[in-house]
């Protein structure tokens, strides 16, 4: 019972990091109907970034701040770089670029920064907390994970929600013809979606390398799992991205708890067929399925 | 109702005066190896309504969306305060002044009502988005149109169709526009609320002074409200008069309009 | 006027006298590029079929591949049987994996597929992990696998291999430009332009969708198969993700939806890495750095390609030829572009794939 508790609890942690991913792709998907698959190399390049700011500043929150600025830049930098042009072309070719876009990515940090597994930094204490005399199996700095997520994700719908900028935002993303009807500059709208979702990319990677160890490929099982949630929850759902990266990442670590930690890629794709299978846009994608 | 013109200071000077709000002239577009529009001139002014004739594929919608900004003309002019505005943006024209509601998609069904008239306010120039005037813009509007008061929070998805047109109405009329392109507002609608929607329609161009181009596939309906009725046929010009004359002209109606 | 299963059978040859004549002039390793080559042509070129054809974009064609090594390992360690029997059981067992992943995935579009066969590269090679006794774990299982007798003693194992990869290359270009040619192509086509107006035309959609990927499966097996024999281990990872990427990549530069973009996406994919190594190291840099500027590099030629030359190599050898005035493609059809501003958040849905030779 304890187990399942630990399992629950840490499962819950790495969720908020997938949901995290989910939510970054979600957010480009509904402005720009593409997949970035570089996602989860940017959230690697901007976490080497933090890694060399603490080593120089001495400061983890500097570098945690600099890395959640540079997610920014850099998202920005690769909508209006390469994405922009590629607009107006079959979707693939935006696909394949993304996919380029992070090959390179992977490349220029094994340059800059070589390939050896290095350690990161957690924010908190990563020793195990305990309820009484019960080990929780979670520490305080999966607390901050999940709190981290939490907040960043009630921030922004409610910037959706009820500022003019969000407002705009989800215009753009619904009906991109009456938008610019309206006025609004769609292609500017673009890019601060794809800013926000380097943003929290960036978050996700501060947040899971503890864990991982970072490293050019650190990301990639993270942005698969982060891509599945995504999926399961509907790609144009924003709430469907977080409750996918919750209950994929409870789901998994009560797979690789069990079962043992080589089942879960396997578990995630046992989900991901059964979710398709009985909705195949996704679980709360809602009345308009579109039909790609 | 105090007209836009003297609402707002600056940039959008009054066309009481007589002077063409829009012109059209030798327009040419097209897409891929069809064009739509052959060397088309029309021209709009002042408070008035202008209706746009034909049968489909005559070019109608092509001729709005080339005014608009949404196709790129490829040859003529399209003149607006003087200026040629051809192959600008829609965003672009939408903040000089000119609104075009598509056939079909007035609102946006996902954004609630009243999101839904704040984007009427996204066109607004520069800085006068000041929550005072944003404020009084939404009162208006609500007090102009009870229903939409009643279902400020309601998915503008959930309304019926002459609500949503409604809706589109009240929104161009916050958006203040000088020049209203409108395609196919009755589609699909009843015609008693077809009725109620180009009687909507006229008050706008007559209480707001807003030069109001109407494309119509009902040219019986559309000529009983304009002033003047422009007819294409295979993106060219074959009749431009006032709109009496052309429903007396029982020849041409037949011909061109089915009627 | 010559048939086109003539036309293409002289090109299946002329392109394997070409092989022949290079993996006699050049070396050893230079023949063992011949054979990475052509493993990457048979599995690019179902890949192609599948996503330029059939629509039906896969991230996950590794899996595939994987599952025609492992079948092959198994099968010459275990049953000793000949190398073209175990061949063709290999593509059988992919194949039969094809028509699995092909229904779940049957009414899956666009990102939802893409994510499904994401999840399959990902997640296959773990099972080697959860049954290591027969598949081997992480170090893999050695391929057993002698040339056959009649070449004699001294003939060069790795010419052999690059003579039998070429030769399956070149069987799957021509039993696909025939397929393509065939009314399964015309249905796979219909169903990839318009879903819809092919199911009114009486065209079984589903049936279309699945055999695509069993036809594409079955190539990535063979692929695999071949890969097994020529690098003598199969093991987890050889078969990530990044293979998979890299054959959808190879498909896409070489010039989506054509057979011969197939052979020079494939060429890219072989030697652009190794000729990139080579300049970094004659550089003077350390090989950390140089051993990541390939990669680096093929993300630049990626995005280049993409952003200048949509449709690929295949797209400009076409172009080319056209300025020349030889029209050796069949007229291609024009996806007409309106001359509207490019929407900013409306991309159009499907590849637009501009025929080439097929």
């Amino acid at each position: 019972m304890v187990e399942f508790l630990q399992f629950t609890l840490s499962g819950i942690s790495f969720g908020m990091i997938y949901a995290a991913i989910a939510l970054s792709l979600v957010l480009i998907w509904r402005g720009t109907r593409l997949v970035n698959f570089a996602q989860g190399a940017m959230a690697m390049f901007t976490t080497y970034i933090a890694i060399e700011v603490i080593y120089h500043t001495g400061s983890y929150w500097t570098g945690f701040v600099v890395a959640l600025a540079a997610g920014i830049v850099l998202g920005a930098a690769a909508e209006l770089a390469v994405i922009k042009p590629a607009q107006g072309r079959p979707e693939l070719n935006a696909v394949i670029i993304t996919i380029g876009l992070l090959v390179l990515l992977e490349g220029l940090a094994g340059i800059f920064y070589g390939g050896q597994y290095r350690s990161f930094p957690a924010a908190f204490s990563v020793t195990g907390l305990h309820a009484g005399s019960t080990a929780l199996g979670v520490s305080r700095f999966d607390v901050f994970v999940a709190a981290a997520v939490l907040v960043t994700t009630l921030l922004l719908a409610a910037g959706f929600r009820y500022t003019s900028a969000g407002l705009r935002m989800r215009a753009a993303a619904f009906n991109a013809t009456v938008a610019r009807l309206s006025g609004i500059r769609v292609a500017r709208v673009i890019t601060v979606g794809w800013a926000l979702a380097g943003l929290l990319g960036a978050l996700a990677g501060l947040l899971v390398s503890p864990s991982t160890f970072l490293y050019p490929n650190s990301m990639d099982t993270i942005f698969v799992f982060g891509f599945t949630a995504a999926v399961i929850g509907g790609l144009d759902s924003p709430v469907g991205a977080v409750i996918g990266g919750l209950l994929l990442g409870v789901a998994l670590s009560y797979a690789g708890g069990y079962l043992g930690s080589q089942v879960t890629a396997l578990v995630a794709l046992g989900i991901l067929v059964v979710v398709l299978m009985l909705r195949p846009a996704g679980i709360f994608s809602g009345a308009q399925v579109r039909r790609v | 109702m105090s007209s836009p013109a003297e609402a707002d200071g600056g940039q959008r000077a009054s066309t009481a005066g007589g002077a063409a709000a829009l012109a059209v002239e030798d327009l040419v577009a097209g897409y891929g190896e069809v064009l739509a529009l052959n060397r088309v001139t029309i021209e709009a002014s002042g408070a008035s309504i202008t209706a746009v004739l034909g049968a489909n594929g005559a070019g109608k919608t092509t001729l709005l969306r080339a005014i608009s900004g949404m196709v790129r003309p490829r040859s003529g002019r399209i003149l607006f305060d003087g200026a040629n505005r051809a192959g600008r943006s829609p965003e672009d024209m939408a903040r000089a002044g000119i609104a075009h509601v598509p056939e079909g998609q007035g609102v946006i069904p996902e954004l609630t009502v009243e999101e839904n008239l704040r984007l009427g306010m996204m066109a607004w120039p520069g800085m006068t988005r000041r929550r005072a005037d944003r404020g009084a813009a939404l009162a208006e509007a609500y007090e102009r149109f009870g229903v939409l008061a009643d279902r400020r929070r309601k998915l503008a998805g959930t309304l019926s169709g002459g609500e949503r047109q409604m809706l589109v109405i009240a929104r161009a009329l916050i958006a203040r526009p000088r020049v209203l392109l409108l395609d196919e507002p009755s589609l699909g609608l009843a015609p008693l609320i077809m009725a109620q929607v180009m009687d909507m329609v006229v008050r706008l161009s007559r209480e707001s002074g807003i030069t109001v181009v109407l494309v119509e596939q009902n040219a019986r309906a559309a000529l009983s409200i304009a002033d003047r009725g422009v007819v294409l046929n295979l993106g060219r010009v074959v009749a431009a008069a006032d709109a009496k004359d052309l429903a007396a002209d029982v020849a041409l109606r037949h011909h061109y309009l089915g009627f | 006027m010559r048939s086109p299963l003539l036309r293409i059978l002289g090109i299946a040859l002329l392109g394997a006298a070409i092989v022949v004549l290079l993996s006699i002039k050049l070396n050893a390793f230079r023949d063992y590029q011949i054979a990475e080559i052509a493993v990457y042509v048979t599995a690019v070129a179902g890949l192609t079929v599948l996503t330029g054809l059939s629509g039906q974009i896969s991230l996950g064609n590794g899996a595939f591949m994987a599952i025609g090594a492992y079948t092959t390992a198994l099968m010459l360690a275990h049953l000793g049987w000949p190398f073209v029997a175990v061949l063709v059981v290999a593509g059988i067992v992919s194949a039969a994996t094809g028509a699995i992943v092909g229904v779940a995935a049957a009414r899956l579009h666009g990102p939802y597929l893409a994510g499904v066969t994401l999840m399959l590269g990902v997640a296959l090679p773990f099972l080697a992990f959860v049954y290591p006794s027969t598949l081997g774990g992480d170090q893999g299982l050695n391929v057993v696998y002698t040339q056959p007798a009649f070449l004699g003693a001294n003939f060069p194992l790795t010419r052999w291999q690059a003579w039998i990869s070429s030769a399956v290359a070149l069987v799957v270009l021509v039993l696909l430009a025939n397929l393509g040619r065939s009314r399964v192509g015309r249905n796979w086509r219909a169903v990839r332009d318009d879903e819809v107006a092919a199911a009114l035309a009486g065209i079984n959609v589903a049936q279309a969708r699945v055999l695509a990927f069993v036809v594409s499966a079955a190539c990535a097996g063979l692929a695999g198969a071949l890969l097994a024999i020529i690098t003598a281990l199969v093991a987890p990872g050889a078969f990530t993700i990044t293979l998979s990427i890299a054959l959808l990549t190879g498909a896409v530069i070489g010039g989506l939806g054509t057979l011969f973009g197939a052979i020079w996406g494939s060429l890219v994919i072989v030697l652009v890495p190794v000729y990139a190594t080579d300049v970094a190291t004659s550089h003077g840099l350390s090989t950390a750095v140089a051993s990541n500027i390939p990669i680096a590099a093929y993300g630049v030629v990626l995005i280049l390609v993409m952003l200048i030359f949509p449709q690929g190599i295949q797209g400009g050898v076409l172009w080319v030829l056209r300025l020349f005035g030889i029209s050796a493609a069949r007229p291609s059809r024009q996806a007409s572009t309106p001359d509207a501003m490019p929407s900013a958040g409306e991309t159009p849905a499907r590849p637009h794939e501009k025929e080439g030779t097929q």
